[in-house]
């Protein structure tokens, strides 16, 4: 009997790894890739950026060409969505009928935007951002619009704002809690980019909850729990993202927020892996569970998966990195560096050039970097080596981070 | 079209037809030249596109700027006429460009 084919779940960013580095591995069986999305896998970090703002076509977010596919002898499915897996059977069942048996299984899910659930959150005016389908269908809406709300004052939502500003759209910010990206960044980060943002215009409104959405004679009224009503044209909502770990949930796979997984990216199935912003993952790194929602742990963790799927596994302990584009100013963070027990400027906020490195436990945990890229990947690497250092020697502009990291 | 020549880690020498107005990353992924793999699709956040420049290129090609340099130190084996190529954009003026692929990661 012919050996059955690997097949990865999941047609993103950390699907794509997991074939690319099962290839890496010496993995030379057949190999499927099933993705629910009818395109090549693509970049999604360029959505919410560069691609809504008009300076990228689509061809440019595929990760690589289809001949690249071809050459890998990865196998696609697209346009297909796993429904179920049978664990029994070591079968996968698809959207379209078909039963397809595997020897391995890779679980990518990724994740799906988290509804705004407040009454009239299903007027066609709501928009989110996680597809192509949804950038396309937003970048046309603003075609037209004038008046922009956007709910969420996190990454997807900040930087659709400032992209609309960009346009020269009237743009309104509700975010419910008292300060931005509260989820990521510090206190300190979070009051420079409200800044940021209102001095480019956008009406931000901190500490607001949205109640309700009204049909308006154009577009939609915007209700808040300040008894404010904003107008809008578009209303985008970024309110975070939900795993999709139904699917390994429904097989009786341990899910918790997300797909459970150990250090090696393995399941509570041993023949079954996950990887990417589904799982909820022990992170040697960090010394506990967690899920992320990135394109390192994307990439890292799906290299851990392809490598047990080869009977070669090695723990995840990659150090967590994301960055954020608004207007000219890139944020890039490193370590995870909430909860903090001291923060410590380098360089000016007023320059527009700073970090915050974080401590705990008397250690370096993180930094976030305004338009500081050295900053950032000496935090990168010290944290990556395990170098000790002070909060004194990182607050000294004299002293030269990335000469220690050297070593 | 410009023509841009990557030499791979192995040795292996290729030249490939790359149009102006992308990067020199892009046209290497699009032709499937081994050992750029860019996983942060040009947002010059990882130095897995991280590349030597023929030392006959580099004035043509220039200098890093301060977010590439900083984004540089992640990568082995920095020499001085290392790039990150997607931060390089393709030009009439690079026609002939000679890239070699440096080691990104071991994968």
């Amino acid at each position: 009997m012919a050996t059955a084919p690997y097949i990865v779940v999941g047609g993103g960013q950390a699907g794509l790894q997991v074939c690319d580095s099962l290839r890496k591995f010496g993995y030379e069986g057949e190999l499927l890739l099933i993705g629910e999305e009818p395109v090549l896998p693509y970049q999604r970090p360029p959505l919410s950026k560069h691609y809504l703002g008009g300076d990228l076509d689509a061809a440019r977010l595929s990760f690589r060409p289809a001949s690249h596919y071809e050459k890998l002898g990865i196998a696609l499915r697209l346009g297909v969505r796993v429904t179920a897996i049978d664990r029994e059977r070591r079968e996968v069942v698809c959207s379209d009928g078909s039963r397809l048996a595997y020897a391995r299984l890779a679980l990518t899910t990724g994740t799906r935007v988290r509804p705004l659930s407040c009454p009239g959150a299903e007027h066609p005016a709501v928009r989110y951002v996680r597809t192509l389908a949804d950038s396309d269908g937003l970048r046309a809406a603003l075609g037209d619009a004038r008046r922009l709300v956007v709910v969420g004052g996190g990454f997807i939502g900040l930087e659709v704002a400032a992209v609309a500003r960009k346009q020269g759209k009237d743009v309104v910010v509700i975010e419910a809690l008292d300060r931005l990206m509260a989820r990521a960044v510090s206190p300190q980060i979070s009051n420079y980019y409200a800044t940021l943002h209102r001095g480019h215009g956008v009406d931000l409104r901190l500490a607001t909850g949205v109640t309700a959405i009204e049909p308006a004679v154009s577009g939609v009224r915007v209700l808040t729990d300040r008894d404010e009503a904003c107008e809008a044209d578009v209303v985008v909502v970024g309110i975070g993202v939900v795993a999709n770990d139904e699917l390994a949930a429904a097989a009786g796979l341990a899910c918790r927020n997300g797909i459970v997984v150990d250090e090696c990216a393995r399941t509570s199935d041993p023949l079954l892996v996950a990887a990417g912003d589904c799982t909820m993952h022990m992170n040697g790194f960090l010394g506990r569970e967690l899920r992320l929602e990135s394109v390192q742990n994307a990439v890292d963790q799906a290299r851990v998966a392809a490598g047990t799927m080869c009977d070669q596994p090695e723990p995840y302990v990659q150090v967590p990195w994301f960055w954020s584009d608004q207007y000219d100013v890139k944020l890039q963070m490193a370590g995870i560096g909430m909860p903090c027990e001291e923060s410590v400027l380098r360089g000016d906020p007023a320059a527009g050039s700073f970090s915050y490195f974080y401590f705990r436990d008397g250690r370096l945990c993180g930094a976030d970097s305004v338009n500081r890229p050295a900053d950032h990947m000496a935090c990168r690497r010290l944290l990556a080596q395990g170098t000790m250092i002070t909060p004194a020697q990182v607050g000294d502009e004299g002293v030269d981070l990335m000469q220690i990291a050297r070593g | 079209m410009p023509k841009i020549t990557f030499i791979d880690v192995n040795g292996n020498s290729r030249e490939c037809e790359v149009p102006s107005g992308i990067s020199v990353m892009e046209g290497a992924i699009q032709n499937g030249i081994e050992g750029i793999l860019a996983i942060c699709g040009g947002s010059c956040a990882c130095s897995t596109c991280h590349s030597y420049i023929d030392e006959a290129w580099m004035d043509a090609v220039g200098k890093p700027d301060e977010i590439e340099d900083s984004t540089l130190e992640l990568a082995m084996d920095r020499r001085p006429n290392s790039r990150l190529t997607c931060q390089i954009e393709v030009t009439d003026a690079l026609d002939g460009l000679v890239v070699h692929v440096a080691q990104n990661d071991g994968w």
